[in-house]
């Protein structure tokens, strides 16, 4: 077999702007679907609720990869929008009594007003100064968050009802089984729109801002809007992720929204590739596995490495770390840059470019 | 009367020791441009360092500080070789993030050696208290203020006077031209992070001493933004400043309504990020296209 095509050539505007622009392309993503509807069947409830908290993660790191990656506006305050998210959801639902579809946009409105008015210092701070003032907006959301207690009625946390919908509640012995749906339908249709959301004027001038802002602004982008609307359109991708988060683990407490939280995502989106969407999807999946598996790892190896169990946290949060480091240095587009090297590697099969 | 004298001085010496913990992030992020997430890290382990050769090893004081800044040195240059120097020129987010990872990193071969349990410290400084106007003031915060204030003008004044320090502020203005007057700037990048590691592991020894050592140390580096930030984040009397403002503020505000000290220094720093978007003593750079 010798390489059959030399890269994609367009011959035509629409060629170009298509989703997906090769049927091997398509191919795996009719795959990719299969997949995702046999995964439920082929693990046990164990697994399929790490699968769960990864959908989770998929739809925050989307979400944040859109600010960070495509806007080049660093957040570190990713834990705190959660929060807001996940006790808006819940606190609609709960004291409120709307059904819970409503309760979630609500969240996701909220979350994205909130998330454009910490965006504000965005307007006058760049990177770093703008990483320390996000870093200020997590800790004061946190602050607010275990302060008030209105929030929890003075209990430190929300207890959750199981999930009800339109009358319909979630079987006990199904519970992974149902949520699994419930998850994997909203990431898929997260990853979508944004996938979309890039093939619009809005996702474009993202783009332009991350690249050059000033350069953008004198093409006529609209510098404030622009990234107050970037940040308002990832904490609305980060409050649906909160409210799942709420509904699915059916309680709501502070210690979830932790500044460790907002770093967790971020190395997902550095681990997958920042700027790509799939990149967030990879991410977020290894970084989610990362623990569990070294967990099966210490339990595999504890007859002749006993270490590696007895110390498994602190095995975990190093192996975190390594992993961010590693990759940044030997391979900073993450992941995503990983496959498609290996993709290429296939196609020009045997020659190397 | 007494509670202010006592309150005051209290937060004088967490200010101390944090400008001193916010020295190490300014040198760095003076040379290399690299905002330091792991400092906290770094206090932490000057604090084991410290333990291991004063308690473990049962060295003398005075030995075991020597040992103990040779050790932070050598750590600091290891770093900056291995994890920091391959990442010149990146963008600010990958390196945000790789000290973020070597946080992680370092906070977990601490747990892995020490262990999670708070260890004591038999007392280095002077301990008993003394009365001043009415306030019984404890003797080791005193010191503690004393040795980071001596610590503080010795940087100072190698800055303002040293050969070394002149180079180092002439890599922080402009690397081509320092590469150009014959300076080895990765000699000073190198040379930032050790002088970084041992002011933490000043830092993190007299935090040990008036407190006790344990991972709570880390908390000390996030409250080192509104810090930076409030002396600008590339000066080092703006350290001394904010350090002492930032202490006194949480201070005085933990004595209103407990655990307001938290948020009290971040709710600063938005603020004085809206007002002057480079902190107060920064520098303000132009930017071309």
């Amino acid at each position: 077999m010798a390489a059959t095509a030399t890269g994609i050539h367009h011959t035509s505007y629409r060629s170009e702007l298509r989703l997906r622009h090769t049927n091997s392309e398509k191919l795996r993503l009719w795959l990719a679907l299969a997949g995702l509807i046999a995964l439920p069947w082929l693990v046990n409830p164990y697994w399929l609720g790490i699968v769960n908290t990864i959908g989770i993660a998929v739809v925050g790191a989307v979400g944040l990869n859109i600010l960070v990656g495509f806007t080049g506006q660093i957040s570190l305050g990713q834990g705190g929008f959660l929060a807001v998210g996940a006790f808006t959801s819940a606190l609609l639902s709960g004291r409120g009594g709307l059904p819970v579809p409503l309760s979630m946009l609500a969240a996701v409105l909220v979350t994205a007003g909130i998330g454009g008015f910490f965006g504000l210092p965005a307007l006058r701070l760049k990177g770093l100064y703008l990483a320390i003032a996000t870093l200020a907006s997590q800790e004061i959301i946190l602050f607010v968050v275990r302060r008030w207690d209105w929030l929890t009625s003075g209990q430190g946390f929300l207890d959750v009802d199981r999930l009800t919908i339109f009358g319909w509640k979630i079987p006990r012995v199904s519970f992974e089984f149902t949520w699994y749906w419930i998850i994997a339908g909203v990431a898929v249709l997260a990853v979508i729109a944004a996938r979309n959301l890039f093939r619009t004027a809005l996702g474009r001038s993202f783009m332009a801002v991350r690249d050059q802002d000033i350069a953008a602004s004198a093409i006529g982008v609209d510098l404030t809007r622009t990234k107050l609307m970037a940040f308002a359109v990832s904490s609305g991708y980060v409050g649906l992720a909160g409210a799942l988060t709420a509904h699915y683990t059916e309680t709501v407490t502070w210690e979830r929204f932790t500044l460790t939280v907002s770093i967790q995502y971020l190395a997902m989106i550095i681990v997958g590739g920042l700027g790509s969407i799939a990149g967030a999807v990879y991410g977020a999946a290894f970084i989610m596995l990362l623990p569990p598996l070294l967990a099966e790892l210490a339990d595999l190896l504890r007859p002749s490495v006993p270490l590696l169990a007895d110390q498994l946290p602190a095995v975990q949060v190093a192996a975190f770390g390594l992993a961010i480091m590693l990759f940044l240095l030997f391979e900073p587009r993450g992941l995503n840059r990983i496959w498609q090297r290996a993709k290429d590697y296939v196609r020009f099969w045997p020659f190397r470019y | 009367m007494s509670e202010f004298v006592q309150l005051t001085v209290y937060g004088l010496a967490n200010g101390a020791v944090l400008a001193l913990a916010a020295l190490g992030f300014v040198l760095i992020y003076k040379a290399t441009s690299v905002i330091n997430f792991a400092q906290g890290e770094f206090l932490l382990i000057g604090g084991y360092l410290f333990y291991t050769a004063f308690v473990v090893f049962g060295l003398p004081w005075t030995i075991a500080v020597v040992v103990g800044l040779i050790a932070a040195a050598l750590l600091g240059v290891v770093i900056e070789r291995l994890v920091l120097r391959p990442l010149i020129g990146e963008e600010p987010i990958a390196v945000i993030m790789v000290t973020i990872g070597l946080a992680a990193v370092l906070r977990s071969l601490v747990q892995m050696l020490y262990g999670t349990t708070p260890r004591e410290m038999p007392d280095v400084l002077p301990s008993g208290s003394v009365e001043v106007i009415g306030a019984s003031v404890p003797l080791d915060r005193i010191t503690a203020i004393g040795i980071a204030a001596v610590v503080l003008t010795a940087f100072s004044a190698f800055f303002r006077w040293s050969r070394h320090g002149i180079a180092m502020r002439a890599v922080a203005d402009d690397q081509q031209a320092a590469l150009v007057q014959g300076i080895p700037v990765h000699r000073i990048f190198a040379m930032a992070w050790a002088m970084a590691a041992v002011s933490a592991l000043i830092g993190g020894l007299l935090l040990a001493d008036i407190t006790e050592i344990s991972q709570n140390l880390i908390g000390f580096g996030l409250i080192v933004f509104p810090v930076v930030i409030l002396g600008g984040l590339d000066s080092v009397p703006g350290t001394i400043v904010g350090g002492l403002t930032i202490g006194l503020i949480s201070q005085y505000a933990e004595s209103f309504s407990p655990g307001a000290s938290q948020v009290v220094p971040y709710v600063a720093l938005v603020l004085i990020l809206l007002v002057r978007p480079y902190g107060l003593f920064g520098q303000v750079r132009i930017e071309r296209v």
